[in-house]
């Protein structure tokens, strides 16, 4: 294919009125304020979207009671194979198991959102957590009790309490 | 035992005071220069250590401190060590001609200190030589860098400045035909009148020298020689921690020295015009110091003037580079001589 090219115009051979046309588009931007955009993160907070994908999180019943029933769906489909449960059962009650153990490795989870997708008692979400920091490998596979911590009470949807 | 230390203890506070303002405008340049990119590229650049990131050169420094300072086995190690030194030293020596102030009058002292470290009659012969020295340290670091990259980094270094040191000879022969001197405080004291710069009298000239100024110090859009799309780091890609640093800090005071030569020859240098002495009943000392300051603003202006051009031209094909050298700076840097000769000549009663 043959590219035409423009002839170029006297200033433009000449070279420099352009290069004082470039001086000029510069100057303009360092004058211009709109170089305060950039967002100066550990200060300002990130602004996360609705649905943003951070660390997951299991979540308890408005009585403060795990939603989670053992059912290992999650377990299941997690692609890294970041969740391991240990369930177990409630003697005196007949309502569904419960995990004994429930271990997040933060170490594995890519964040996709499989569990939440999987689980059909909605007890596991993914927060907006998008910082998770850890001084060793032991802290990073986070146990029930953080996670219970970190997914906090959201008492609709599913209840498993209550067909007690 | 009738030896006079006083002119020796002078000329060494004056070459300590000089090389500390030196490397303190280099550390200040970093900051300009990356500060100035940023918000030409609508960033914020840095801005964490200290008020506006001031401190930041001061924190690059430890870093260099601390770094690994790697002695590649391939090298020729005598030249490669000696090149940083080589280039800084050539950076440093060039302005040692420069009249940066009138003279300073103290009473513990009968003759007045002439602001300039070395006002030599041969100040800007020995002003270029030492310019053209510097490029010794670029083409021996990139030739005992024993690597292709480093070597072609050099050899473009060479043939960069050779070809850029005849308009640069040019550019300052133009302004040495007018003032008919070549003592660099004879010319600042020509142009004392503001109508009298230079710049008026031989404005080509004016550009030839800039040009050919950006090409000496390889600033770009002339920095051919460290082209990191294409020759991974030039001249300096086997060099670190304090080494590479004299390279940086070579290139930024050369780069100090070619405006300050440019102010000096082109823009009046550190003189004040008379009227505005008058004006604000300048004497003496205060005098010094006030032209002193007209010296680093102007100095200041032409330093941003270079981080703006950075950041806002592409660089050159070698080739480009080359016609641009030979087959229009030179030209140009003719006539101007030729114009200037015949100003001289003429001596126009309007100007």
């Amino acid at each position: 294919m043959k590219v035409t090219r423009k002839e170029l115009t006297l200033p433009e051979r000449l070279y420099l009125p352009e290069i004082a046309r470039g001086l000029a588009t510069t100057i303009k931007h360092a004058v211009s304020p709109s170089h305060n955009v950039t967002q100066q993160y550990p200060e300002e907070a990130s602004q996360l979207h609705p649905g943003y994908r951070g660390v997951p999180a299991l979540v308890e019943d408005a009585e403060g009671r795990i939603k989670c029933v053992a059912c290992q769906l999650c377990e299941f489909v997690c692609p890294p194979e970041a969740i391991k449960i240990v369930p177990a059962e409630y003697p005196d009650s007949n309502v569904e198991k419960y995990p004994l153990r429930f271990d997040l490795n933060m170490l594995r989870c890519i964040y996709c959102g499989m569990c939440e997708e999987a689980c059909p008692e909605e007890a596991i979400f993914l927060t907006d957590v998008a910082t998770f920091v850890v001084a060793s490998r032991e802290e990073a596979i986070l146990p029930k009790e953080k996670l219970l911590e970190l997914g906090g009470t959201r008492a609709e949807g599913v209840a498993k309490w209550a067909s007690k | 035992m009738d030896f006079d230390f006083m002119p020796l203890i002078v000329a060494v506070v004056k070459v300590s005071v000089v090389v500390g303002a030196l490397f303190g405008g280099v550390s200040i340049m970093t900051w300009v220069e990356r500060r100035g990119s940023a918000i030409m590229q609508l960033r914020r650049g840095p801005n964490r250590v200290g008020p506006f990131g001031l401190f930041q050169p001061i924190a690059d420094g430890l870093k260099f401190f601390f770094k690994e300072d790697i002695l590649p086995p391939f090298v020729h190690k005598p030249t490669f060590i000696m090149a940083p030194a080589i280039a800084l030293v050539c950076a440093m020596l060039a302005f040692a001609v420069i009249p940066f102030g009138g003279s300073l009058n103290f009473e513990f002292f009968d003759e007045a200190i002439p602001l300039v470290i070395a006002d030599v009659d041969g100040g800007v012969l020995l002003l270029m030589a030492a310019a053209g020295m510097g490029v010794y340290g670029i083409m021996l670091a990139g030739w005992s860098s024993n690597n292709k990259f480093s070597q072609l980094g050099g050899l473009r270094a060479a043939s960069q400045v050779i070809s850029y040191e005849l308009a640069l000879g040019l550019g300052v022969i133009s302004v040495l035909v007018l003032a008919g001197s070549m003592r660099l405080v004879e010319i600042v004291q020509m142009q004392e009148q503001f109508l009298h710069w230079n710049i008026f009298r031989a404005p080509l000239g004016f550009l030839v020298l800039m040009v050919a100024g950006f090409a000496e110090t390889n600033r770009l859009p002339f920095d051919l020689p460290e082209a990191e799309s294409e020759l991974v780091g030039g001249y300096h890609t086997e060099y670190s921690s304090m080494k590479f640093s004299m390279f940086f800090m070579a290139e930024y005071i050369a780069m100090i020295t070619s405006s300050a030569l440019l102010v000096t020859l082109y823009l009046g240098g550190y003189s004040i015009p008379p009227r505005v002495v008058e004006l604000f009943g300048l004497q003496g000392n205060l005098l010094a110091f006030a032209q002193m300051g007209v010296f680093v603003a102007k100095l200041a202006c032409f330093l941003w003037f270079f981080v703006w051009i950075r950041w806002s031209l592409p660089r050159f094909r070698f080739d480009q580079l080359m016609q641009i050298g030979w087959k229009s700076l030179i030209p140009l840097g003719f006539l101007q001589v030729i114009a200037s000769a015949l100003f001289v000549i003429l001596k126009p009663e309007w100007f």
